[in-house]
């Protein structure tokens, strides 16, 4: 995906302030989804769709309003619907838009063995750089939110970039901008942070949700798309949320403490191989075996 | 809207009901979510089914389809009972104090006074204003003396208000209009609604307490919305449910105030424009009457719509609409030029006169009887639309010719090859079908009028492709070759036509700022405004209908509408961000009618003396210095009216007051609102079995119009509605919004899909008294079963989207059915909307 990195500060004859005038790209973006006033009308699903250029996916009525089981890897967004019995009896129609949390301890980045299939930049995102991808889908184990998705055409994987060509460039990723509500927010973690921690607090204050609260999971080390939930407490709730996700502890393993065991033990075998050489010289080989073209 | 989509930000309450803004209003639903946010509104929603505006809610009560006076009834009871209501506003901005004739009688037994059974209609002079004065603390000394007797036959032409009403500011007098109301909703108990809406007499309450809890203690200073879209006009009593709201919110006085107001929301981006252009056939451009077959000149007309004021002796009433002969005169200048003259009635007689109904669903009825023998349908899918499909599509085949204008090939345009019709029948049907290829929506420009009334000009994005051609291009061709042909061959009556304006610099293409031009308004002579000497010259453009005049020196195509193009320009086209007050006034944003103002009424955002209830959200208020109204809105009022004169802030009304009790001829069905069943309803009216339905509706009568009672089998109650992902019958053909909502549904309650052994995506069969409808089912917690009256109902809801054609139709992907073969044809007595929300179905697996 895009890597444009030139942040323009001027632009000759041209009217209006240039793009992305002002944005601080020092800092962590993030994107606030408050799930107490989205209402579930998937613009920031056909915003995807479109700021991206892909086009119609054939799916299926599966008794709900949601349009498909999972995002695909034509299909970054998407919106999670549940039925939710509160329990006094009622009901709730819980909607959480689904999409990568762009964590800052990304599960699929370590685990990736490509060089430089994905990259983090210094303001979060996390982006897959498809030239590079080998489509192995490591990152499919190291993510804790089922997000990286194969493309069988291209083998390659695909997801959400946050909008990376846009952010770039000053702009708000695509959904944000077509949400209408304004239950979509986006800007530095700091601020989205505050907002959503001010929110948080309106609805256990005024609003009766006592367990209303911010999901920024410590396990990835927080992430670059936090939530605002009615209940905090229950984020599985809301389309299968993780309540503790972290990166899973065998590609923690696997590309911490077992890669240097393997190295050590590659670099164990050469030394042993060098010290039988030195100590025993060549290894000679019988010539009436090598006659019988090495059969005994 | 009384408001508008930006003022609802300015809510403490929101009430909604007969809608589902967050799906089908995303965008105006923001302000909801910003009164939530920064003004910690509260939001009730009441709906048969837990949709996702609910999902935002802080309350959320299901309700019976069909039951929504009752709850509202429910609402009235419950606020006079407890004393949570404007007693200064009532007083003063109401007719609660006036008092009502002897011989008006409340509808115990479910009938007004004067309904003659025969004719299932009321005569309705009994429900007037008593003659008189002050009347306070006086009891009536005469018997109550019975109303004569209506004469057979015709009804008596009705007698006007009196001049001098009398009135009793206590409000004891107990034929006020506020001890009637006290008397007729005394019935709607908590105990009562529960009974007729299913709704637990505990939730009930609970929704009574928070909603009127803004006027707790006689506070003025927090107000409540109410904001409703189809699902209360699309009923045999539509009209009656948003009477009772308005009803409601003059009682708590929320109307004329910033957050408060009852606000219809518009299913299209211009439909509010389509009613204001009289796109009924019962109003011209501007909400004036049609003349009718009794106008037998000018004089006639005009004496017949113009209203006269009726009020307490010491108050004043600005009466506005007794300046309909400047509107009226302005119209027909509008329309005949130079041909209407102070001697021919200014051509008052090349109108048409409306001789009986011709609304939407009696248009197919006489097609279908064969008395209606072509059809132009632009801009809508009369076969989708229904209601009974079906029956449509049957009187298309009786029909010589069809006009279809779309965008897409329509079922209309293809009703001829409608699922179940043979080849061999296909050959039968003899109608000639013209399908015209038009502009889409970005492909034009123009305005559209929103539901906050603002009209906003905008610009054709792209040219239109390939034959596509504008609407009006299309009309204005037509029109010309028949002008031509009555030139050439004369006829019955050819000088409507002939004499018709045609003033558009390219005939051929009339050009839509020329049209917007033609309904602002110009001066036809020089005119002086004798007290300012402002002049006008002739010719040029109107700067607002206080110039309008009724000698023929002005013309006006629409004159609520005037001021939007004047000598300054575009107003449409405006587009300034300035809000001083920061209440989302905008004043500078587009135009809203009338006069620019954005809140209607809102003279009754102060007090009696001139000052605003609430001081954070001033609007408008008395200038004593200037002795003027001023504010940051425009005020809807005499700006030279000084309080102390008492005029009633309701300018529009004879009255000058907001009516609680509408007397005389305004509704068909009655002054105040009685809750009625639906046609269909799986239960009698516990309030008076004998008369369950509302009693001047009547029902269709060709073979077509079949109607299910609960003894049928059809018991289960069926709603419709729209889903945000889809848009009408259109966004079928998109591959977009098709992906999101790949097939037709039918939302069922888990109690119910396990009754009838039916799963998550099964194929179901819905089928009422007049045909069936095939989709999937989606079994849903949202929707539950109800106790009516001790008796278990159930209720499934249907969106109205797919058909015969589109994408996912094309592909033989859905069962192409129309959801409005199941609709009934009947319709509400005022409006003549049909009943679309709450008719009884069986339901089985397919």
């Amino acid at each position: 995906m895009s890597q444009a990195t030139l942040a323009i500060k001027r632009i000759s004859g041209h009217a209006g302030p240039a793009p992305g005038e002002g944005v601080e790209r020092d800092y962590q973006v993030c994107k606030l989804v408050d799930t107490t006033t989205c209402i579930g009308c998937k613009a920031c699903e056909v915003a995807c769709l479109e700021w991206n250029g892909y086009e119609f996916t054939d799916t299926v009525f599966d008794n709900s309003y949601q349009t498909m089981p999972e995002t695909t890897w034509k299909y970054w967004n998407l919106i999670k619907f549940n039925e939710h019995e509160n329990s006094d009896g009622t009901i709730s129609l819980l909607m959480r838009k689904d999409q990568c949390m762009h964590c800052a301890d990304p599960g699929c980045l370590a685990a990736c063995p490509a060089d430089g299939a994905i990259v983090q930049y210094t303001n979060g995102i996390v982006d897959f750089q498809q030239q590079n991808c080998i489509g192995c889908g490591y990152c499919v184990s190291g993510c804790p939110f089922d997000i990286p998705k194969f493309n069988p055409a291209t083998k390659k994987m695909f997801k959400c970039t946050l909008c990376v060509d846009r952010v770039s460039e000053g702009l708000e990723p695509a959904c944000i901008k077509s949400c209408p509500t304004g239950c979509l927010h986006f800007g530095t973690k700091e601020d989205m942070m505050d907002v959503a921690e001010k929110r948080a607090t309106q609805l256990r204050e005024n609003f009766g949700f006592e367990k209303a609260g911010v999901y920024d999971p410590a396990g990835v080390g927080g992430t670059g798309v936090i939530y605002v939930l009615h209940d905090a407490t229950n984020p599985e709730a809301y389309g299968g949320l993780p309540k503790d996700p972290h990166v899973p502890w065998v590609v923690r393993f696997w590309k911490g403490p077992a890669k240097w065991i393997g190295n050590l033990a590659m670099l164990g075998g050469i030394v042993g191989v060098t010290m039988h050489y030195l100590r025993f010289g060549p290894k000679t080989v019988d010539a009436t075996k090598q006659e019988n073209g090495g059969q005994p | 809207m009384t408001n508008g989509w930006v003022d609802i930000k300015n809510a403490d309450m929101m009430l909604v009901m007969g809608g589902n803004p967050a799906e089908n209003h995303p965008c105006g639903f923001k302000w909801a979510i910003e009164a939530k946010k920064t003004r910690n509104a509260k939001l009730i929603v009441v709906d048969p089914r837990y949709t996702r505006t609910a999902s935002t809610s802080d309350l959320f009560l299901q309700i019976r389809a069909g039951s929504d006076i009752a709850f509202l009834g429910g609402m009235l009871h419950y606020a006079i009972e407890n004393n949570r209501i404007a007693k200064e506003y009532l007083a003063n901005y109401t007719n609660a104090a006036f008092i009502v004739k002897e011989g008006f009688k409340l509808p115990e037994d479910g009938l007004y006074s004067g309904f003659d059974a025969t004719s299932q209609t009321y005569d309705r002079s009994s429900w007037n204003y008593e003659e008189g004065n002050d009347a306070g603390g006086e009891t009536p000394t005469h018997a109550v003396a019975k109303a004569a007797p209506p004469a057979p036959g015709t009804p008596p032409p009705l007698p006007g208000m009196p001049a001098k009403v009398a009135y009793d500011l206590t409000l004891q007098h107990p034929r006020c209009v506020f001890q009637l109301l006290k008397q007729q909703y005394s019935r709607y108990t908590p105990e009562m609604v529960e009974r007729i809406t299913g709704i637990p007499k505990d939730h009930f309450l609970k929704a009574a307490d928070l909603f009127t809890s803004i006027r707790k203690d006689g506070d003025m200073k927090k107000v409540a919305t109410i904001m409703y879209a189809v699902g209360w006009t699309q009923h045999t009593f539509g009209t009656q449910i948003i009477r009772t709201a308005a009803i409601l919110q003059l009682l708590l006085g929320n109307i004329g105030r910033a957050g408060g107001g009852v606000n219809a929301l518009r299913g299209h981006s211009n439909i509010q424009g389509a009613t204001d252009m009289g796109g009924v056939f019962d109003t011209l451009p501007g909400y004036l009457k049609v003349p009718n077959p009794t106008d037998t000149d000018l004089a006639a007309w005009l004496k017949r719509i113009t209203p006269t004021a009726s009020k307490p002796a010491p108050w004043d009433s600005f009466n506005y609409y007794s300046n309909t002969p400047k509107f009226a005169i302005s119209y027909l200048k509008a329309f005949f030029g130079d041909a209407a003259t102070k001697e021919n009635d200014y051509a008052f007689q090349y109108m048409p006169k409306v001789d009986r109904n011709y609304s939407w669903t009696q248009i197919w009825d006489n097609m279908y009887r064969g008395s209606v023998k072509g059809m132009f349908a632009f801009g809508m899918n009369g076969v989708a639309i229904g209601p009974d499909s079906q029956k449509n599509i049957d009187a298309l085949k009786k029909a010589d010719f069809l006009v279809v204008g779309e965008i897409y090939p329509d079922e209309t345009s293809e009703f001829w090859k409608s699922p179940g019709i043979t080849t061999e029948e296909m050959k039968t049907i003899n109608t000639t079908v013209y399908r015209l290829p038009c502009a889409g929506f970005a492909e034009k420009d123009g305005s559209m009028t929103n539901s906050a009334r603002w009209l906003q000009w905008k610009n054709a994005a792209v040219p239109p492709p390939g034959d596509c051609r504008l609407d009006q291009d299309i009309v204005a061709q037509i029109f010309l070759k028949v002008r031509e042909l009555y030139q050439k061959e004369g006829g019955k009556f050819p000088d409507p036509i002939v004499n018709l304006t045609w003033p558009y610099v390219n005939a051929q293409h009339p050009a839509l700022t020329d049209l917007a031009k033609e309904m602002n308004g110009k001066a036809l002579a020089d005119l002086i405004d004798p007290k300012t000497q402002v002049t006008i010259k002739k010719g040029q453009q109107l700067p607002g209908f206080a110039w309008l005049k009724d000698d023929g020196t002005t013309s006006c195509g629409i004159w609520i509408y005037a001021g939007a193009w004047t000598e300054a320009g575009n107003q449409l086209a405006r587009r300034g961000t300035e809000d001083p007050s920061g209440q989302g006034i905008y004043q500078n944003w587009a135009w809203s009618w009338p006069a620019n103002r954005r809140v209607l009424y809102n003279r009754a955002s102060c007090d009696p003396s001139g000052k605003p209830w609430d001081a954070t959200r001033k609007q408008v208020w008395w200038n004593e210095s200037a002795q003027s109204w001023v504010g940051n809105d425009v005020p809807d009022f005499k700006p030279d009216s000084h309080p102390k004169d008492h005029m009633g802030p309701f300018i529009m009304n004879a009255e000058g007051v907001g009516r609680i009790f509408a007397p005389l001829g305004l509704f068909a069905d009655g002054p105040m609102p009685e809750h009625y069943e639906p046609i269909e309803s799986p239960v009698e009216n516990v309030l008076h079995p004998k008369q369950s339905n509302n009693p001047v509706v009547k029902k269709l009568k060709t073979p077509a119009d079949k109607y299910a009672a609960p003894g049928d089998g059809f018991n289960i109650i069926c709603t419709t509605y729209r889903l945000t992902e889809q848009y009408h019958y259109w966004t079928k053909n998109n591959p977009m919004n098709v992906q999101l909502i790949p097939e037709a549904f039918v939302e069922i309650p888990v109690e119910l899909a396990a009754e009838l052994g039916i799963k998550g995506n099964d194929k179901v069969k819905v089928t009422s008294a007049r045909s069936y409808y095939v989709a999937r089912a989606f079994v849903t917690k949202r929707i539950r079963p109800m106790m009516i009256d001790g008796k278990k109902v159930y209720q499934i809801g249907i969106p109205i989207h797919q058909g015969y054609r589109g994408i996912q139709e094309d592909e033989g992907k859905n069962a192409r059915t129309l959801l409005n073969r199941l609709t009934p044809t009947v319709i509400d007595p005022n409006a003549f909307t049909p009943e679309f929300k709450g008719f009884l179905v069986k339901l089985e697996k397919a």
